[in-house]
């Protein structure tokens, strides 16, 4: 039995959903990336995506549209991100403690209107496969890379154009300028509020997003808690990432490998203990922190609440 | 002067009614839902009411949920007060529960008393352990606690699952094809006391008891007000010569340490045995959670701490009820739990604001009185 982990079909299956199983953390962490970038740690994200995830499922179940589906996840976040921006820039508020504020009542809400809504789990058609021409037909690469769905592939272009819109353009600058040292921005004339209105907002969306592709993608089911805490890695990440998109990518591929790994052990019931294999990305998480923390500097206005003329 | 400290007085009442507030706000938000769910709050809320207070059994069932949210709160009071912030409750509590546990199945000859305050000693130590790890990764290698103690809640959900699984397993259900996931039944020596009939048992008197000696520890010791100190200004702490690592460290060891015995006491004084549903939240309950808004409410004061624990106790057992009577899933508490949080770290805003009026207030009426002390030291 153990053999048959390194038959060729397997490790292309194992990979395969590997990469499709990222898309949840991609959608999130980059999200939070923005945020942090610009200053505020958002700690609601998995509350965000479990609402984003109920809107998503419920739409597109009703409707029979995917799409609609993923616009009313997006914009759920997007109404969670504005409430949490009011919060933190207007209020001051604790942002660690209001973000927990947060995921409790994305945890709850979600889980009542499940139960008033729809009542039980119920399943979707979602997002199918496309298989990019010709790439799709490369062998082992075309079937790990090229035949997922669309909500996959948005994932992943999002890495590339993350980086590009923090690093080269006027936008990315502000956010990063608000972040390091909000003070000296604010006296150039840029906004501070706008700049993270503008991130906590997109970051909601993106957990939004970030729910749908559990809901409509991966799973296509909705369930009370379908997240179980990835929220809560998704930001672990972007500290894991170091901030940097590319970063994100590959702690986000770290964690999705390994639970890809460990759902084909249970299909093949291979006798060894998957919890353990599931504890080890968590560890290795903290064992990167320490590494790491005194090379990489956290932005500095981190969840420092800004206010003018102190 | 006078007139100051009658303000003074007064705005302390107002600090103190704004948790309340919040949560009359939070209240009047669940009420729309409600109406917008087409049921009338009335009937929800006095069902809700019922299920807490309602009988002698409903009032001890909300002790029953008060207990471990009391536990986890007074770590949380000790933490917050430390300026370090734990979000590792969950974890904690089921390490505490997990070393209780392996007390009562390995000790299986010892005097049931002797084997519960072990069991408790040890639960404490669990939490210590898995809160100390994080303490000491922020205090000596600053990585951040919010994440560390995110991280050690799904390292102890796996641990727990898989020993509850795999060597832990009850040795009936080894043999069955169900196979489920829990320990064996600790022998009813074991068992916490309980008043009979109900279910409330004697874990809720060692939290009581606990909260005074937390109040002892962060207001009349030496090493309460190092914490306490190094919370408020890590910098005049240091130049006061506080060892300032080493606190931070001890108050999220601390903060774990309750949590821990809040782990410990769910054991042995409501389920007599672990079992896990995979999550985090089928054995704690969201307490570690839960504990977080209890504290907040209770304004990060261990005593404060016991009323605002009953509190968010009868809300959860409430709900079970209103459930039950208008069909309103009990999630319903949670979101509103939720946004009590939001209310309540947002009020403060409005806390700062007044205090810094005051303290301008009270320096231009007399230059001499700042209330700000000018070092750090020992003030008994």
């Amino acid at each position: 039995m153990i053999s048959n982990i390194f038959s060729t079909t397997v490790l292309v299956g194992i990979l395969a959903s590997g990469i499709r199983l990222a898309t949840p953390y991609l959608y999130a962490a980059i999200g939070e990336t923005f945020g942090q970038r610009s200053g505020v740690l958002n700690l609601g994200v998995d509350g965000q995506m479990l609402l984003g995830a109920f809107a998503a499922f419920y739409v597109a179940l009703t409707t029979g549209n995917l799409w609609l589906g993923l616009l009313a996840a997006a914009m759920v976040g997007a109404v969670m991100g504005l409430a949490m921006a009011f919060v933190t820039v207007n209020l001051h508020a604790q942002q660690g403690i209001s973000g927990i504020g947060f995921y409790l009542f994305g945890l709850g809400m979600s889980d009542l209107l499940f139960k008033m809504l729809l009542g039980t789990v119920e399943t979707v058609k979602g997002f199918t496969k496309i298989h990019i021409p010709y790439l799709s037909d490369i062998p082992i690469i075309g079937e790990i890379f090229f035949s997922q769905n669309a909500m996959v592939y948005g994932a992943f272009a999002l890495v590339p154009i993350s980086w590009f819109v923090l690093n080269k353009t006027t936008l990315g600058l502000k956010i990063r300028a608000v972040g390091e040292n909000p003070e000296a921005a604010d006296s150039l004339g840029v906004s501070v509020a706008r700049i993270r209105y503008f991130t906590i907002i997109l970051g909601g969306t993106l957990s939004g997003l970030a729910g749908a592709s559990l809901s409509i993608a991966l799973l296509n089911v909705f369930q009370q808690n379908m997240t179980s805490g990835l929220g809560f890695i998704a930001v672990a990440l972007v500290y894991f990432g170091a901030w940097r998109p590319w970063g994100v990518l590959w702690g986000a591929l770290l964690f999705s490998m390994v639970n890809s790994l460990q759902l084909w052990m249970q299909v093949l019931s291979i006798p060894i203990p998957s919890d353990i294999a599931v504890m080890l990305p968590y560890v290795l998480t903290i064992l990167v922190l320490v590494a790491t923390v005194s090379r990489v500097r956290a932005p500095a206005a981190l969840t420092k609440p800004f206010e003018r003329g102190r | 002067m006078e007139r100051i400290v009658q303000k003074e007085w007064f705005s302390k009442l107002i600090d103190g009614l704004l948790p309340v507030l919040a949560t009359l706000a939070a209240l009047a938000v669940g009420t729309v839902m409600l109406m917008i769910l087409r049921v009338n709050p009335v009937e929800a809320y006095s069902a809700l009411w019922d299920g807490a207070f309602g009988s002698t059994n409903a009032l001890a069932e909300t002790l029953v949920k008060a207990t471990p949210l009391l536990l986890v709160a007074l770590g949380i009071c000790i933490a917050f007060r430390g300026n370090v912030i734990n979000i590792g409750g969950e974890g904690q509590m089921i390490i505490g529960a997990i070393a209780a546990t392996l007390v009562g199945l390995t000790f299986t000859n010892l005097p049931g008393w002797l084997v519960i305050v072990i069991a408790m000693v040890v639960g404490f130590l669990g939490g210590a352990v898995w809160g100390g790890i994080p303490g000491v990764l922020k205090a000596y290698f600053r990585v951040n606690e919010i994440l560390s103690t995110v991280m050690m809640n799904a390292i102890a959900v796996q641990l727990m699952n898989f020993l509850l699984r795999g060597p832990l397993i009850d040795p009936a259900q080894a043999e069955l094809d169900s196979k489920i996931p829990q320990t064996a039944r600790l022998l009813d020596a074991f068992r916490l006391p309980r008043l009979a009939p109900t279910r409330l048992h004697f874990g809720f008197v060692i939290a009581l008891a606990l909260a005074i000696l937390v109040y002892i520890l962060l207001w009349r010791t030496t090493m309460g007000y190092r914490i306490r100190a190094v919370g408020q200004n890590p910098h005049a702490s240091r130049y006061a010569g506080i060892n300032v690592k080493k606190r931070i460290a001890t108050a999220l060891l601390l903060s774990g340490a309750f949590a821990g015995l809040a782990g410990a006491i769910q054991v042995y004084g409501v389920n007599y045995r672990m079992i896990t549903d995979g999550s985090a939240s089928g054995f704690t309950g969201s307490a570690g959670f839960n504990g977080i808004v209890a504290a907040l409410f209770g304004q990060l004061h261990p005593i404060g701490a016991i009323p605002a624990s009953i509190f968010f106790g009868a809300l959860l057992v409430g709900a079970n009820k209103m459930q039950r009577v208008v069909q309103i899933p009990s999630a319903l508490i949670t979101a509103l739990n939720g946004l009590v949080v939001v209310f309540v770290v947002s009020s403060e805003f409005w806390r700062q604001r007044r205090q810094h009026r005051r303290l301008s207030a009270a320096e231009g009426e007399d230059q001499q009185s700042s209330a700000i002390p000018s070092t750090v030291e020992e003030q008994a």
